[in-house]
Formats: C-alpha cells, sequence, structure tokens
C-alpha cells in the first residue's frame, strides 16, 4: 500500500529560479534561502520518496483563460519544461508516474472532485522552483512527480475549505494504491507577496509567521477563511497560500514538524515547513 | 455553499480582484501577452510590434494603452498581472521596474526601500 511520507510547504518565487541558474547560491542575498533547504534536501534523502505531488500553479505559462480549469492534474509519463517569455529554462524533463497519476484522478473524481485531466502539460517555476529547491536533478530527477494545478488567478478560486478537503482525497487515494510507494505532497506558493498597485512589494511576516503556526498546529482554523480575509492579510497575490492547505489536508492531523524556515528579502515572504506523520 | 469570498467592491486596497468580468474584458490583451511564451511571438514582437499586435483584434483603446507601456491602465483593462509581466519582459520592463511605477517611485527609490534588494 502507498503511504504518505512527508509534507512540504514551500513559496516558488521565480526569482529563486533566475538565481538558481546563474548559480548565486553563496551570494549574500540568496544564502539564507538557499541554505534553509540542503537539511531538506539530506532529509528528503533519507525519506527516499518515489512520488512527489506538487500542488502549484501556472502563471501564464500553459494555461489560458479561454478554458481554465479550477484543478488540473498531470496524467503522463513525463512533463516538459514550459517557456515562461524568457527562454526554457535548462532543466531536465520532469518523470511522471503514469499508473500512480491515473489511480490519483479516478479516486479523485470518484470522491466528487470533478477534475481536469492533463495527459500533456509543460511545468513552469511554480511547479519547478519548490521541486529544484528540494530535490537534486543533475543526475536526473530522484522522483516521480504528479503536477496538480489550482486555479488561484482568475476568480472564483476553490475556497480555503475546498483546498484542505482535496488534500484529505489525495490522502485517501493514496491509501487505496496498492503498490507500496513513498509520497510526499508539496503544497507551493506565497507566503505574503501584492503585485498590483500602491501596495507593490508589501510583504506581512507577522501574518506569515502566524499561517506558518496554524499550517502545523492549528490547520482546521485556516479553513474557514475566506478569500477575502487571506487577500486582506497576504496581498492579493498571496492568496497562494491556500494551496498549501492542499498538502495539510493530506497529512494526518498530527504531526511533526521537521524543518521551518522564512526569509523576506524583496517582495515576497518566502516560507518553507517540512512535516512528517507523528 | 460558502458565500461572501469577495468583498462588493471586489478590491483590495486600490489593487482589482482578477474576477470572472475582468478576465473577460482583458480576454484579447491577455492572448496577446500570452503569445509572448512563445519565442516566435516574441521575435515577431522585436521585429514589428504593430504587425505583431494585429493578430489580436486589440480595440483603439488597447493598442494606445499597450504603446504607452501604461501597466496600470493594462492591470485595469483586465491584463492579468502574470500575464502582464510577459509584456513587461518583451519591452524591458521587469516585474520589479512595473512595481516601482505602481508605486509611484523610481527603480532605485523602490529597490532602497526592500530589506535586501540584492535577492533580485
Amino acid at each position: 500500500m502507498a503511504r504518505i511520507v512527508g509534507g512540504i510547504a514551500s513559496s516558488h518565487v521565480p526569482s529563486i529560479g533566475g538565481a538558481h541558474d546563474r548559480g548565486r547560491h553563496e551570494s549574500p542575498a540568496w544564502k539564507p534561502l538557499f541554505d534553509a533547504y540542503v537539511p531538506v534536501r539530506e532529509w528528503l534523502a533519507h525519506l527516499k520518496p518515489d512520488i512527489a505531488i506538487v500542488v502549484y500553479n501556472d502563471h501564464a505559462a500553459e494555461f489560458f483563460f479561454d478554458k481554465y480549469p479550477t484543478f488540473a492534474v498531470g496524467a503522463a509519463e513525463h512533463y516538459a519544461i514550459a517557456d515562461e517569455g524568457f527562454g526554457v529554462r535548462p532543466l531536465p524533463p520532469v518523470p511522471g508516474h503514469l499508473a500512480f497519476s491515473q489511480h490519483l484522478c479516478e479516486s479523485l473524481v470518484y470522491d466528487e472532485f470533478d477534475l481536469t485531466v492533463c495527459q500533456e502539460l509543460k511545468v513552469e517555476h511554480g511547479f519547478l522552483v519548490p521541486m529544484h529547491l528540494c530535490f537534486d536533478y543533475r543526475d536526473g530527477w530522484p522522483v516521480a512527480s504528479v503536477p496538480l494545478q489550482v486555479n488561484v488567478l482568475q476568480h472564483p478560486l476553490p475556497t480555503a475549505r475546498r483546498c484542505y478537503r482535496l488534500g484529505q482525497a489525495i490522502g485517501r487515494a493514496v491509501e487505496a494504491f496498492a503498490p507500496d510507494l513513498r509520497v510526499v505532497v508539496i503544497g507551493t506558493g506565497g507566503m505574503s507577496h501584492q503585485l498590483t498597485g500602491s501596495a507593490f512589494g508589501d510583504m506581512q511576516p507577522d501574518h506569515d509567521r502566524d499561517f506558518l503556526d496554524r499550517l502545523e498546529s492549528d490547520p482546521g482554523s485556516l479553513t474557514g477563511w475566506s478569500h477575502q480575509l487571506l487577500m486582506e492579510k497576504f496581498g492579493v497575490e498571496g492568496i497562494e497560500l491556500i494551496m498549501w492547505l492542499v498538502m495539510r489536508g493530506a497529512m494526518p492531523a498530527a504531526v511533526r514538524r521537521v524543518h521551518r524556515h522564512y526569509y523576506a528579502p524583496m517582495t515576497t515572504g518566502m516560507g518553507l515547513m517540512t512535516l512528517e506523520p507523528a | 455553499m460558502q458565500p461572501n469570498q469577495l468583498s462588493p467592491s471586489r478590491k483590495i486596497g486600490d489593487s482589482h480582484i482578477f474576477d470572472l468580468a475582468m478576465s473577460y474584458r482583458g480576454l484579447r490583451l491577455n492572448r496577446m501577452c500570452h503569445a509572448l511564451n512563445d519565442a516566435a511571438g516574441r521575435t515577431a514582437f522585436r521585429a514589428d510590434e504593430a504587425a505583431f499586435l494585429a493578430r489580436f483584434g486589440l480595440t483603439e483603446a488597447e493598442l494606445a494603452l499597450v504603446r504607452a507601456r501604461d501597466f496600470n491602465a493594462l492591470l485595469a483593462a483586465g491584463t492579468n498581472i502574470y500575464y502582464l509581466i510577459k509584456f513587461g519582459v518583451a519591452t524591458g520592463n521587469g516585474l520589479y521596474r512595473m512595481g516601482a511605477r505602481m508605486r509611484g517611485e523610481s527603480y532605485e527609490q523602490f529597490l532602497a526601500s526592500r530589506n535586501d534588494s540584492g535577492a533580485v
């Protein structure tokens, strides 16, 4: 039987990808961020997950508003790297796990989450930044992935509670998969950021730290928060934090926190938390 | 059902919430921005901006905003920020340069307001 061995919450700021590609890991402004992921990669090397379910949002790379899915799940053998407007990043294509993806889609639809199934899907920084922060891909990605894309751009968005319940349904789907596979769930995005208007670039470190506390110990308190409240606290684009609730919903109520980090250099609160079942 | 996810104003501060009305209004502008994801689209934009823009059925008013690089007005006209970034990059106005203008600051003033402006 498959089981979830870890949960990760990670920001996916695009500038992290640029800094990574330019080898700026040791520069003073970037070192705190990159250093925080060194123990996470060591932890994952011990956990040896077979599959990473990556809950992310596309940022105008692959999806367009002619048709816009609320939840979209990859079901393919591999996922290409998208061009986000400045050329394709030098990252290897991402291996999928077709049988598990197909099982996950079936299980989630029969659990009443009506998905868009994506048999071809290019992934971009929302997916890729947490992946290359968490995994060393120099000899190829050490884990198969399932991209799970959430609409956090075009309101109406799925509610915070719906995202948490999707996570719970993912947990049930994993348990129902017969092969003995080890699964991690990565919730990406956030934390506080605002990318339009006169408040461009404003961050809310106190709210971000409170969210990290609640995510670990009292996630139920977050599920009733409206989009309005979330955006008032975390900025319009900080609404991405609802994707962290998918990860938390997939984890058991009782968890042990393994890593936690917060860094806010420019315009986005960059949060990191990892959890194991207690 | 969970009603009241958004306030009636559909605003946070002076920022518009990108809802279905905004998205429908901005469909042509967003399609133009989306085409800049493709290397061929970027080449066409640089070679002959007017010919590139003519592909997307933009109104005269929309074309004027594009030519003026009026980012705030493009947002108000329904361009989604993540799509607008593609247009910003193609015109030498990355996110932080666009953001400085939204704040009414110079790029240098904006950088000076950051906790560590080396993280760009």
